[in-house]
């Protein structure tokens, strides 16, 4: 589903990427971790299409086409998601009006009719439900005055709405309390589907206690210096990242 | 101030124009006007209310007094959205016109007339509002006031309760040549009374007019007046209009402006909150694009203590559109535990399009809670991207955008049509704009 290959970018003329390879397959939950300012975020934004990150080189394809070449919009119709790090609140855009246009206009692009207010709202209620969400905040602007905890649970809602293919949370686990990060986990589990995939940037391995990702990748200085299966992040979690830092530069010697 | 008093022919001709049967309080009150308007002439970008505010395009244009008669005016009075008003008082080419009128549903006590009429009465409340004008430093509306002849007066008894609104509909049609007009607008809402009024500026064709209006309005003890303005005059208008109200004892105006139309547009609004408890909010959104210039400069005096007023004002402007805002709080040394608010903001949608801010703060009294903020700026490139990477457009993204910037004054409209109506005006012009 997605392919990368030597990909680089930078931020503000600063080279953040130094060269990721990973390809991802329908039905995979890949886990990225890392330290601070190795790159996990900057991976998930060159994803999502954000302007402030200018790739410098490498491809990524995505179902067989260059997701590079798309803007954000486009991918995200064709069924790109980000869950942001930190989600921006928009004063005086309703929360479920947004989400409704987002809906219809992923849905106009593959051809499908549009919903009508009735038929998107029975679905939503369903769906804030099962994130144990409160209603209110259906109506309120999006993520306006909203604790750390609701913006994340928030955007695991539209994920859950707009049903993308493939899902990248980019530290949906920050700022959540044990109570939340469950709710949140068992959103994404319930997405979980052969023919959708998932990239879970993290800091910690707490999450992937409840997202269990069949891969794990180790990011340090804008490169994939190991990958391995879920036994990977209980190492880091016991020995912390220095030691990957370590080897990483040990190897480059 | 200029150097030189100015006598415009122009201006001596159209006053030779008005009805010649005029009583005599009205003569002097003219002549005194017009003394007052040619002892400093049109003002100056040397002056300080007018820096950014260049009126010589409006000087040099020697406008005809313009006539009642005028072709289109039942059309353009009819373009309207309000389907269940009290009233609708229309003013055409600055005379009521009592065919274009109706008043379906007023309460009993409840008073739209046309001004001329009204000053015939032989105690005319209106004539007392009318002649209390303080015209000091106002050119405009001491030229106003020069004309001084009609318009509508609308009062709205002690504790009478309106549950539609009263609209006036302002229509000025130029024919052949450049036209003037000049209503005044006097509005009383007595005691514990509850009413809005919409006040409509309408105007058509490519020829220039200057609508030169004055509005005065009186909320007595407790009474509460919603005064929306719905500012569409056609895109070669000069819009001139100095509102000032006057607002009593536990006194609530609310005033909500949206202003789309114009060459050159001057809001002149002026609040005194004269009686303890009395609130005022000030609100106002606005479009300019081309070479248009909208200035809005508002005065809100807590003459007394424990008053409250809010105001915020949002400018969407692109082209080289240039705008001015100028917000004059003042607090008097009586007017403890006042509590002022002040909020102007502005999007610039090109490169070109200018906004001059002022926030003026005049404060002698010091137990009270003043605040002001002034941004602008562009949209909001984070929020552009959140809305983007969910899978809106671009133009979606900045149409939700603005909907969310400018809804924030339109929302607080209370008449549904006509908030709704509003709505699609200002974003029909502005989706011409980025076309």
């Amino acid at each position: 589903m997605l392919e990368i290959k030597g990909l680089t970018a930078k931020v503000e003329d600063k080279d953040i990427l130094h060269g990721i390879d990973l390809t991802v397959n329908a039905g995979e939950v890949h886990a990225i971790m890392g330290p601070n300012g190795s790159g996990k975020s900057t991976l998930a934004r060159v994803l999502a299409g954000h302007p402030g990150y200018e790739v410098t080189g490498g491809e990524v394809r995505y179902n067989g086409v260059d997701l590079l070449e798309m803007p954000a919009d486009e991918r995200a119709r064709k069924g790109v998601f980000m869950a942001f790090q930190y989600p921006v609140e928009i004063p005086g855009v309703n929360n479920a009006y947004f989400l409704k246009a987002a809906l219809n206009a992923k849905r106009k692009e593959h051809g499908l009719e549009e919903l009508d207010a009735i038929d998107f709202m029975t679905l939503v209620k369903k769906e804030a439900k099962r994130l144990q969400m409160d209603e209110t905040m259906l109506q309120r602007s999006v993520n306006e005055g909203f604790s750390g905890g609701e913006k994340k649970r928030n955007e695991i809602f539209h994920m859950a709405v707009l049903q993308p293919t493939l899902a990248v949370l980019d530290e949906t686990d920050s700022g959540l309390d044990i109570d939340a990060l469950r709710v949140v986990s068992e959103g994404v589990n319930a997405l979980r589907s052969p023919e959708r995939a998932f990239i879970v940037v993290t800091h910690y391995q707490r999450l992937l206690e409840y997202i269990v990702p069949d891969y794990v990748h180790v990011l340090s200085e804008g490169r994939i210096v190991r990958s391995g299966g879920r036994e990977l992040a209980l190492e880091l979690e016991s020995k912390g990242y220095g030691w990957i830092e370590a080897a990483a530069a040990g190897a480059r010697q | 101030m200029t150097s030189a008093p100015q006598t415009l022919d122009w201006i001596r001709d159209g006053q030779r124009g008005l009805g010649t049967r005029a009583p005599e309080w009205l003569s002097l009150h003219r002549r005194d006007a017009l003394e007052h308007f040619e002892a400093t002439g049109f003002p100056t970008t040397r002056e300080e209310a007018w820096r950014f505010t260049n009126v010589a395009p409006i000087a040099a244009t020697a406008f005809d007094l313009a006539t009642p008669e005028a072709e289109g005016a039942e059309a353009l009075a009819a373009a309207n959205e309000i389907r269940d008003s009290a009233a609708t008082a229309v003013v055409v080419n600055g005379c009521f016109d009592e065919t274009l009128s109706a008043y379906g549903a007023l309460p009993l006590g409840v008073v739209v007339e046309g001004l001329a009429n009204s000053f015939e009465a032989d105690h005319s409340s209106a004539r007392e509002v009318a002649l209390d004008l303080d015209i000091t430093g106002l050119p405009f509306a001491a030229l106003n006031a020069a004309f001084l002849e009609d318009g509508v007066h609308i009062l709205i008894p002690e504790g009478a309760v309106l549950s539609a609104p009263i609209q006036v509909v302002i229509a000025t049609l130029p024919g052949e040549r450049p036209v003037m007009a000049h209503p005044r607008l006097v509005i009383e809402a007595r005691a514990q009374s509850h009413a809005t009024i919409v006040l409509s500026f309408v105007g058509e064709g490519a020829q220039p007019y200057l609508s030169n209006v004055v509005t005065q309005v009186r909320v007595d003890g407790g009474a509460v007046l919603e005064l929306i303005t719905d500012q569409r005059e056609s895109a070669a208008a000069f819009h001139m209009h100095h509102l000032h109200a006057v607002c009593g004892e536990g006194g609530i105006l609310h005033s909500r402006a949206v202003s789309l139309g114009g060459k050159i547009v001057r809001n002149d609004l002026s609040a005194v909150l004269d009686g303890e408890g009395a609130h005022a909010t000030l609100d106002g959104v606005y479009l300019a694009d081309g070479t248009d210039l909208v200035d809005n400069h508002t005065s809100i005096d807590h003459a007394v203590a424990h008053c409250t007023s809010h105001e915020l004002y949002k400018g969407i402007l692109g082209g080289q559109a240039k705008a001015v805002f100028n917000g004059r709080i003042l607090v008097r040394p009586d007017a403890q535990k006042t509590d002022a608010k002040q909020t102007n903001r502005a999007l610039l949608l090109s490169d070109d399009a200018q906004i001059n801010s002022n926030p003026q703060l005049e404060i002698f009294a010091d137990d009270v809670k003043c605040t002001h903020g002034a941004a602008v700026g562009q949209l909001d490139e984070e929020a552009m991207f959140y809305l983007q990477a969910r899978g809106l457009t671009p133009a979606q993204a900045r149409d939700m955008l603005l909907h969310a910037f400018a809804g924030e004054v339109l929302g607080e409209i209370s008449v549904p049509e006509l908030r709704i109506a509003l709505e699609h005006r200002l974003f029909g012009r502005l989706s011409r704009y980025l076309a």
